[in-house]
């Protein structure tokens, strides 16, 4: 398949980097202030030099001369949304899945705005188009989480819950295992690059509150649609230490877990969970459960973040689209 | 057979003590020499009621048998039981409560959630290590009756939320494995 990758971060870089390896050739690749596309002649296998384009980027060039409109209007099958996650109106990734569509062409979101906050529009959006909208990376990163539950099928999955945002869960397994405070460990997250130098989204639950807007969104079909709007979100801020404390005396510890209940609730918060239970995941870790109807509960973790983990799932989403 | 340890229940009896030195003890024996096994006992010191008596709550484990032996020698000792009767409190719950728990009455927090929830307070642990002016935390294990926990739940959100307090909640209908 020929891929535009819209955005060229951790995700974008790291799918313009892997595509080689999985068949696939990257025809345009573009970020905020520039693009590099492909010439109009280009056959398969002739795509863009990603590695030289990406290189030119670190060194604060533009990533070619184009404009990024035009990589939008490139010669793909498929273009990757990889753009920075935006609340409300999710531009400019809405509109780049717009015109994609508009195109007939396949749309895969590494981005989770679309499918959290406009999830309705995008699927009128796909059912007048010849293309597909898949969005595995946005859930778990490198963890198959949707692709389980469109196997499993989303009217046979009771519940999902579960550790969705790797920079809480490093933050609250580092607060009880070294008796640190909140900012102390923040402080050294941040240092290490497991948080980002704002953290806001991450420790405030509205990262996995986005995932689990997602998943309700599956899940519901089209009997219901979510926003964001629609989760109760609490974030981790402020768990004093002492709180740990005491959970680990009980053989408990306190996680940010994310939580589609039965009834179609969407919830983030701290809970307690065991110490040693399957949800008390460590470090960067995420971890999803499933309660399906008929096979009982369903454990997938792994990792949930990261440039190269994410853009394997985008990958893999590329690999099940149909033929245009 | 109705004396087995199977046939064990939880019950709670609801006391009303004069407010004379000795009187809790007094309540107590009873229960200990007619073999009802103590959970907890809480002592509404702060809600005196109209006739200057002191509610006390008390849950205990007992036989069937045993606890109408205990409610009848209470009785005969001139405690005014108020109410006696089985709880099937068969689920248990821990919260963590955050925030300015000491300076929003602890005692008052815990004797609303006993009042307006169908849940007993079983157990709590204070850590307050910044001193207690400041933020500290509290562990509460929650009895409740089967069924009931998730409505206690959101009766102590609420009260948590009046008081500006962070109710951490356990993970409801998984991850216990």
């Amino acid at each position: 398949m020929r891929l535009a990758v819209m955005g060229a971060g951790a995700v974008g870089a790291a799918v313009a980097d892997l595509a080689g390896e999985y068949g696939h050739t990257i025809v345009a690749l573009a970020d905020s202030s520039s693009a590099a596309v492909a010439g109009d002649d280009v056959g398969d296998g002739d795509g863009i030099d990603a590695a030289a384009a990406l290189a030119a980027k670190r060194e604060g060039e533009p990533l070619g001369e184009a404009d990024p409109a035009d990589a939008l209007e490139a010669d793909y099958d498929v273009l990757v949304e990889a753009t920075p996650t935006t609340l409300g109106d999710a531009q400019p990734g809405f509109g780049h899945v717009e015109r994609a569509l508009e195109r007939d062409r396949h749309v895969v979101l590494a981005n989770k705005g679309p499918v959290a906050e406009r999830f309705g529009e995008v699927r009128e959006l796909e059912e007048q188009s010849a293309g597909t909208v898949r969005f595995e990376a946005t859930v778990g990163g490198a963890m198959p989480v949707l692709s389980t539950i469109e196997d499993f099928d989303p009217d046979h999955i009771d519940a999902v819950r579960g550790v969705l945002n790797g920079t809480a869960n490093f933050i609250l397994s580092r607060m009880a295992a070294e008796g640190l405070g909140y900012e102390h460990v923040l402080a050294e997250a941040q240092d290490l690059g497991v948080a980002e130098a704002d953290p806001t989204f991450d420790v405030d639950g509205t990262d996995a509150a986005l995932k689990c807007v997602i998943v309700a969104n599956v899940l519901a079909g089209e009997d219901r649609e979510y926003t964001l709007d629609d989760a109760d979100v609490q974030g981790i801020e402020e768990i004093p230490g002492s709180a740990l404390e005491l959970a680990t005396e009980d053989g408990q510890t306190i996680r940010l877990i994310g939580e589609v209940t039965p009834a179609g609730e969407v919830r983030v918060g701290p809970r307690l969970v065991p110490e040693h239970g399957t949800l008390a995941v460590t470090g960067t870790d995420n971890i999803v459960q499933l309660e399906t109807e008929h096979a009982g509960r369903l454990n997938i973790s792994g990792r949930g973040a990261g440039g190269p983990e994410t853009a394997t799932a985008v990958l893999a989403d590329v690999g099940r689209l149909p033929e245009l | 057979m109705s004396d087995s340890t199977e046939d064990v229940r939880a019950y709670t009896v609801r006391l009303e003590l004069v407010d004379e030195p000795g009187e809790l003890l007094r309540a107590l024996e009873p229960i200990a020499d007619n073999g009802g096994n103590l959970l907890s006992i809480f002592h509404e010191r702060g809600n005196v009621t109209p006739r200057g008596h002191i509610p006390v709550e008390v849950d205990m484990e007992a036989t069937p048998e045993r606890f109408d032996d205990i409610v009848d020698a209470l009785r005969e000792a001139g405690i005014n039981v108020i109410q006696a009767g089985a709880h099937t409190y068969s689920e248990s719950l821990t919260i963590v409560l955050t925030g300015h728990i000491v300076n929003t009455d602890l005692s008052n927090t815990l004797s609303r959630i006993q009042e307006s929830t169908a849940a007993n307070v079983t157990d709590l642990s204070l850590s307050a290590p910044e001193g207690t002016e400041d933020v500290s935390s509290a562990r509460l294990r929650l009895a409740t009756e089967e069924g009931r926990a998730a409505s206690t739940l959101s009766t102590v959100r609420a009260i948590a939320e009046e008081k500006d307090l962070r109710v951490i909640e356990p993970l409801m209908g998984g991850g216990a494995a």
